[in-house]
C-alpha cells in the first residue's frame, strides 16, 4: 500500500508511523528530513519549498511503486511539505514497513535518494544577506 | 495560438511568472522549445541544467509539443 502526499501545513510524524504499521511487519524504517541551521558555514534564516504538485505526486507514486516491485515491503508513505520552513521544521517524512529490516532500510534509502533526484520540488535557502535556489547554478 | 508554460523555482524568477505563454510553433520539439526559451530568457543558460515536462512527465528531446499540452520548465530539483 502507498500513501504519498504534499502538505502546506506541518507534517505529523506519529500518524505516518501508525499508517505503515501492520501486524505482518517486523520493522518500520523512518526517514525524517529536518531544516538545518547552517549551509556551508552560513546561517540559514528559513527555507522555502515550492512544488509542481501534480507531477511531484506522480513522481512520488512512481518511487513508491518501484519500491513495491523491488523489495518485499508492506507499506510505504512519502509526505513532503511546501511553503516557508524554519530551523528544525520537517520538510519530508518517509516511512516503510516490512517483515525484515534489510528491505525496510534499503527501500527507505532508495526513496529519499530518488526523491532528491526526480521529484519536482525546489528549495530556496534564505540567509541573512541573501537567498539562493539550491542546485540551480553550477 | 499560444502554449502555456509553467515555471518553477529559479525558472519562475527568470521568466517572471509561474504561468507564461509563448506563440505555438507547429512541429516544435522539446529540444527546439528549450532553444526558444534560452533565446527569450538567456539566464536559463546559466543554470546547471533544466528539463521540460509535458503533461506532468519528463519529456525527451524529440517529443513534439501539441496544442493544449501543459508544458513545465523543471530546473534542478532540490526537494527533501
Amino acid at each position: 500500500m502507498i500513501d504519498v502526499a504534499i502538505f502546506s501545513t506541518p507534517l505529523n510524524i506519529s500518524p505516518c508511523i501508525d499508517w505503515v504499521m501492520s501486524p505482518e511487519s517486523g520493522g518500520i524504517d523512518v526517514f525524517i528530513g529536518t531544516v538545518r541551521n547552517v549551509t556551508k558555514g552560513k546561517k540559514v534564516v528559513q527555507l522555502e519549498f515550492e512544488a509542481y504538485e501534480m507531477m511531484a505526486l506522480s513522481e512520488m507514486k512512481k518511487i513508491a511503486g518501484d519500491i513495491l516491485m523491488r523489495w518485499p515491503v508492506h507499506k510505504i508513505l512519502i509526505h513532503h511539505r511546501t511553503g516557508v520552513l524554519n530551523t528544525g521544521d520537517i520538510p519530508v517524512v518517509i516511512a516503510v514497513s516490512a517483515a525484515h529490516r534489510d528491505a525496510a532500510f534499503e527501500a527507505c534509502r532508495y526513496a529519499i535518494d530518488t526523491l532528491k533526484q526526480t521529484v519536482p520540488i525546489w528549495k530556496k535557502e534564505v540567509f541573512e544577506d541573501g537567498e539562493v535556489w539550491v542546485a540551480a547554478h553550477p | 495560438m499560444t502554449v502555456n508554460i509553467l515555471a518553477f523555482g529559479i525558472a519562475k524568477e527568470i521568466l517572471g511568472n509561474r504561468m507564461n505563454s509563448m506563440p505555438f510553433i507547429t512541429g516544435l520539439s522539446v529540444e527546439g522549445l528549450k532553444g526558444e526559451l534560452e533565446q527569450r530568457y538567456p539566464r536559463l543558460q546559466e543554470l546547471t541544467s533544466f528539463m521540460i515536462a509535458v503533461n506532468g512527465e519528463y519529456a525527451g528531446a524529440g517529443i513534439v509539443i501539441k496544442p493544449g499540452d501543459e508544458i513545465a520548465i523543471i530546473p534542478p530539483v532540490s526537494g527533501g
